[in-house]
C-alpha cells in the first residue's frame, strides 16, 4: 500500500496542528507499513516573521528527500518519502475547470512534453484583498501552481491511493485523481465555517465542497466536523468517516525551564490569536480570575489577525501586569512554555479538534477545553466549559489554580487517558479505509 | 430451615447547587431538583413499592417481614416534597412485621473522621426513628455499609445488638455470609453479612437480557434461596429501595417478581422471612470474623475507594472535618446543618473518577457533567461555610 499524500505543512515548518498531525499521521502510518510519498510546498509558516527562516530555498520538484525532516531530528521514517513542489502555500486559504487543465496535461503527457511553469489552470480571477484570514497575494495561483506540479510529479510515480489534506491540496488531489484514475480521500482538518464563522469566502468553500464531493471518502477529524460537512456542505453520509488525531509523547531531555516569576501560577493560551480561537473570551475570563487571585500570569502564545485587539483588550482591561505575549512559538519553545504552564486554557469558539490540549496533557498540564471543540469527545479528564461563558472559565480556572488536588488528579487521569490516543491508532483506522478504496477501485 | 432477611436502604441526598467562586449565597441546596427527583422516585418506586409490601403482609398474615434504614436525608425529604411517603412507611411501621434500623442521620463518612460527630449523628437518627416509627432501633448499619472492627466495637458500645455489612469475598475467604458472626473484641453484637450474589441478582441483573438466568422468575429464586439449607440460616437481601421501579424499571417485571416471591419462599420447606432483630435472635453465631480494613458494598472493589479513592476526595473530606470542631462549637444551627449536609456521603461519590470514562453506574447517578465540576462546586460551597464560620467566630469574639 503507497499513499500519494498532499499536504502544506510538515515540521518544522509548521503554523499550527495541521503539520503536527500530517506529521503524526505519516510516522504512524510508517509503523504500519504503509508507504507514504508526502508531496509539500515550500511553506512559509503563517506568523514565521518572529521565528523561521525568512525565506526557504525553492527545491524543484524531483529530489528525493528520504526520510523527510530528519535533519531536523524529527525521526527517521522507513517508508516515507518527501518531495518538495516549488509552490507557496502560506495561509489557512478552487477549482473551476479541472476537466480543461486535466486535458491539457494528458496532451502535454503524450506528447512527453513537460513544462510545470508554463501549465495554468483557468479560474476565476481574485480580487486583491478579498480573502479573509490573512490570505496573502496570489494564494489561489499557489494552489493552482502546486496542483499543476503535484499532477505532474503524480504521473511519474506509483502508488494506490491519493490523501489529501486541507483545501489548499483539495485540487490537486482532484486533478491527480482525474489524471490517473486513483482513488481520493480528502482530510477535513478544519472548514472555511471554523475558520471564519458564517462570514465564509465564497472560493475557499467551493473548493472545499468540490474536494468533498469528488472525494470517495471524506476523513473528519470529529464528530463535530463531520456534522458540519454533512450539514453545510451536503456530503452524503457513507462516505463521511471519523479519525480522531492523536498526541505523541513529548520528547526527552533537560529544558532550563525559569519561571517568569517564581511566586506566579502560568495559565496558558498558545493557538492563533484569531476568532475562531477565541482570545477574548480567555482576556475576560482572566479578568475575573485576578479579582480573586493575584498571583498568576496569563502567556498568551501565538500570532494571527487578532493579535492587535488582544493587546487592547488586555491593557482596557486593566490587565497588563497579569499578562504576557510571546508572539509565535515553535520547536523546544513550545516544549519550554508548555513545562512553565500550571494550567492549559483552550477557549476555542469552534475547532475542529484541537491537538494542543493532548500537547499540553502530554506535558503533564491540566487543561480546560472549550465545548464547542472535538477533541472534548475524546477527553474525559479535562475540564469543560463553554466558551461565551466567562464566568465558568474563571470559576474552573481558580478552582485549579487554588486546589492542588484537582491539578493531582487531572494530570494522573489525564496521562492514563493520553495513552488511549495514538497516531498508529488513527494510522491504522486510515489503513483500513485505504483498502477499502483501494479495493473498491480494483473491482471498478 | 432457612430465612430470607430482607433489608432495603431508603436514601435521597440533598443535591448542590452550581456555586461558583463568585457566588456569596448560603443557600447551598438545589431545591427544584430535590424537589423533583424526590417525587419521582416516590411516585415510580416508594409508593407503589410500599403498597406491594403492605399487601404481601395482609395476605401472608404477618408472616412476611421486612427491615428498612432510612436516611434522616430522606425522612426530611418526604416531610418536604412527598409526604404522602412517609405516612405509607408509618402504616407499614403499624404492621408490626417491619423493623426500622439506624445509622448516621446525614448518610456521612464521620465514622472515619470525627468520632463524637459520628455518635451525634447516630443517635440524632435514633430519635428520629422512635419519633416516626415509634421504634427503639436494636440494629445499626454504616452508611453504604461501611465497617471494620472499629465501627463494630462502637456501635455495641453505643447500645446495639446487630450490625450489618458486605459479605465480601476478601474477608469471608471459604466462609458464607449464610451464617451469623460475631466481631472481635465484642461481647453480645452478632453480624449479618449480605448475600451479594442474591442480593446483586435482584437489584442489578434482574433486567439484563444479556443474563445466562434472565428471567429471573420468583420460584427459580426461591429454589436458590432452599439451597442454603444444610449450608447456613439466613438468606441477607440487602439492596436499595430504589431498586424496585427505579433502578429496575416496572416493565421488567420486578414488581410482579417482589409479589410472588414470599409465596415461593414459604412454599418450599419451613423457609420463612425474618427481621433482622429476629434473625440474630434465632441463630447463633458461628465465629469471629475479622474485619482489620474498611469495607463496603460498593463497586467490586468492596472498599471505600468510591468515597475516597482519588486526591480531590481525600482533599474535600479532609477540609470537610478540618471544621468539625469549630462548627460544632458555633452554636448556629443553620451553620452546623448546612455542614452536616455537606457531609452526606454522595458528595464524594459524585468526585470518583473510577470507570468515569467507562460511563457506567457512577455516572448515572451524578447530577454533574464530570468528578472534576463536582469538586470545583463542592470546594467553592466549602468556602462560604469557612467565610461564614470566621464571621461567625469573629463576632463572638467581639
Amino acid at each position: 500500500m503507497k499513499v500519494f499524500m498532499l499536504g502544506w505543512e510538515f515540521p518544522p515548518y509548521i503554523s499550527g496542528g495541521l503539520g503536527t498531525a500530517c506529521y503524526g499521521l505519516t510516522r504512524g502510518l510508517d509503523e504500519v507499513g504503509v508507504k507514504v510519498l508526502f508531496v509539500l510546498p515550500t511553506a512559509l509558516p503563517q506568523g514565521a516573521g518572529q521565528a523561521g527562516p525568512a525565506a526557504v530555498s525553492v527545491v524543484s520538484a524531483g529530489p528525493k528527500t528520504k526520510g523527510g525532516a530528519e535533519e531536523k531530528g524529527q525521526g527517521v521514517f522507513e517508508h516515507m518519502e518527501m518531495r518538495v513542489l516549488p509552490a507557496v502555500l502560506q495561509a489557512y486559504g478552487q477549482p473551476a475547470d479541472y476537466a480543461k487543465a486535466v486535458e491539457k496535461l494528458r496532451r502535454l503527457q503524450a506528447k512527453g512534453q513537460w513544462k510545470a511553469a508554463g501549465i495554468s489552470i483557468p479560474i476565476g480571477a481574485l480580487a486583491p484583498g478579498a480573502l479573509a484570514g490573512g490570505y496573502r497575494g496570489d494564494l489561489m495561483g499557489q494552489v493552482r501552481r502546486y496542483a499543476t506540479l503535484a499532477a505532474q510529479l503524480a504521473l511519474e510515480e506509483k502508488f494506490d491511493v491519493i490523501h489529501a489534506h486541507d483545501w489548499m491540496t483539495y485540487p490537486a488531489g482532484l486533478t491527480v485523481a482525474a489524471l490517473t484514475g486513483k482513488p481520493l480521500a480528502v482530510h477535513v482538518h478544519s472548514t472555511e465555517f471554523d475558520r471564519s464563522g458564517e462570514h465564509v469566502h465564497q472560493q475557499v468553500y467551493d473548493i472545499e465542497r468540490a474536494g468533498m464531493h469528488g472525494a470517495d471518502c471524506v476523513i473528519c477529524v470529529s464528530h463535530l466536523t463531520r456534522s458540519i460537512v454533512l450539514g453545510r456542505y451536503g456530503v452524503p453520509a457513507e462516505k463521511v468517516q471519523v479519525v480522531y488525531n492523536a498526541v505523541d509523547p513529548p520528547k526527552g531531555g533537560d529544558f532550563d525551564v525559569t519561571p517568569i516569576r517564581r511566586d506566579e501560577k502560568i495559565v496558558l493560551f498558545l493557538g492563533r490569536i484569531t476568532m475562531q480561537k477565541g482570545p477574548e473570551y480567555f482576556l475576560r475570563a482572566a479578568k475575573k480570575v485576578v479579582e480573586k487571585y493575584k498571583k498568576v500570569r496569563f502567556v498568551i502564545t501565538g500570532s494571527g489577525d487578532l493579535i492587535g485587539s488582544a493587546v487592547e483588550l488586555t491593557a482596557a482591561l486593566s490587565l497588563g501586569r497579569y499578562v504576557t505575549f510571546t508572539g509565535f512559538l515553535r520547536g523546544d519553545d513550545v516544549d519550554r512554555v508548555f513545562r512553565m504552564a500550571d494550567l492549559y486554557v483552550m477557549p476555542s469558539v469552534s475547532e475542529p479538534f484541537g491537538i494542543a490540549p493532548l500537547e499540553a496533557l502530554s506535558h503533564n498540564v491540566p487543561v480546560i477545553i472549550s465545548k464547542q471543540s472535538g477533541v472534548s469527545e475524546v477527553l474525559t479528564h479535562v475540564l469543560k466549559v463553554d466558551f461565551w461563558d466567562v464566568d465558568e472559565m474563571a470559576n474552573k480556572i481558580l478552582a485549579v489554580l487554588r486546589h492542588p488536588p484537582l491539578q493531582r488528579v487531572l494530570r494522573e487521569q489525564g496521562q492514563i487517558e493520553l495513552r488511549k490516543l495514538s497516531w498508529r491508532d488513527a494510522a491504522q483506522r486510515c489503513k483500513v479505509i485505504y483498502e477499502q478504496l483501494a479495493g473498491a477501485a480494483s473491482v471498478a | 430451615m432457612a430465612s430470607v432477611v430482607f433489608y432495603f436502604q431508603v436514601h435521597q441526598p440533598f443535591r448542590l447547587r452550581r456555586y461558583s467562586v463568585f457566588d456569596s449565597g448560603t443557600n447551598y441546596f438545589d431545591e427544584q431538583s430535590n424537589a423533583r427527583v424526590c417525587q419521582k422516585v416516590a411516585s415510580k418506586c416508594y409508593l407503589p413499592t410500599n403498597a406491594v409490601i403492605a399487601e404481601l403482609i395482609r395476605a401472608h398474615q404477618g408472616r412476611f417481614k421486612v427491615s428498612y434504614s432510612i436516611t434522616g436525608m430522606a425522612i426530611e425529604q418526604f416531610r418536604r416534597y412527598a409526604p404522602e411517603v412517609l405516612v405509607s412507611f408509618q402504616e407499614l411501621a403499624a404492621t408490626g412485621c417491619v423493623e426500622f434500623i439506624a445509622e448516621t442521620y446525614h448518610h456521612s463518612l464521620a465514622f472515619l473522621y470525627h468520632r463524637d460527630e459520628f455518635m451525634d449523628q447516630v443517635q440524632m437518627h435514633r430519635r428520629l426513628v422512635e419519633d416516626v416509627f415509634g421504634q427503639r432501633p436494636r440494629v445499626f448499619r454504616n452508611t453504604e455499609l461501611t465497617y471494620n472492627n472499629d465501627v463494630a466495637k462502637l456501635a455495641e458500645e453505643m447500645g446495639f445488638d446487630v450490625i450489618l455489612s458486605e459479605g465480601a469475598d476478601h474477608v469471608l475467604g471459604y466462609r458464607s455470609p449464610n451464617f451469623l458472626y460475631v466481631p472481635p473484641n465484642c461481647r453480645r453484637l452478632a453480624l449479618l453479612l449480605k448475600n451479594y450474589r442474591l442480593s446483586d441478582d435482584i437489584a442489578f441483573r434482574f433486567g439484563n437480557r444479556g443474563w445466562s438466568e434472565w428471567p429471573l422468575t420468583a420460584g427459580k429464586f426461591a429454589r436458590w434461596v432452599d439451597q442454603i439449607n444444610g449450608n447456613g440460616y439466613v438468606c441477607n437481601l440487602f439492596m436499595d429501595y430504589e431498586t424496585f421501579g427505579e433502578h429496575q424499571w416496572a416493565d421488567t417485571g420486578i414488581f410482579d417478581f417482589l409479589r410472588a416471591l414470599p409465596g415461593k419462599v414459604m412454599g418450599i420447606g419451613d423457609n420463612d422471612f425474618l427481621t433482622i432483630s429476629e434473625a440474630a435472635a434465632r441463630y447463633p453465631a458461628s465465629g469471629e470474623l475479622d474485619v482489620p480494613h474498611m469495607i463496603s458494598w460498593a463497586d467490586i472493589e468492596r472498599d471505600i475507594s468510591a468515597w475516597l479513592g482519588n486526591s480531590m476526595q481525600a482533599n474535600a473530606l479532609y477540609e470537610l472535618y478540618a471544621l468539625a470542631d469549630d462548627v460544632r462549637a458555633s452554636e448556629d444551627p443553620q451553620l452546623i446543618e448546612d455542614w452536616r449536609k455537606l457531609q452526606i456521603s454522595d458528595h464524594f461519590y459524585y468526585m470518583c473518577t473510577k470507570y468515569f470514562a467507562d460511563g457506567d453506574v457512577h455516572k448515572y447517578f451524578n447530577p454533574y457533567e464530570s468528578p472534576y465540576d463536582s469538586y470545583i462546586n463542592y470546594m467553592n460551597i466549602l468556602d462560604s461555610v469557612r467565610a461564614r464560620l470566621a464571621r461567625a467566630k469573629s463576632a463572638r469574639a467581639g
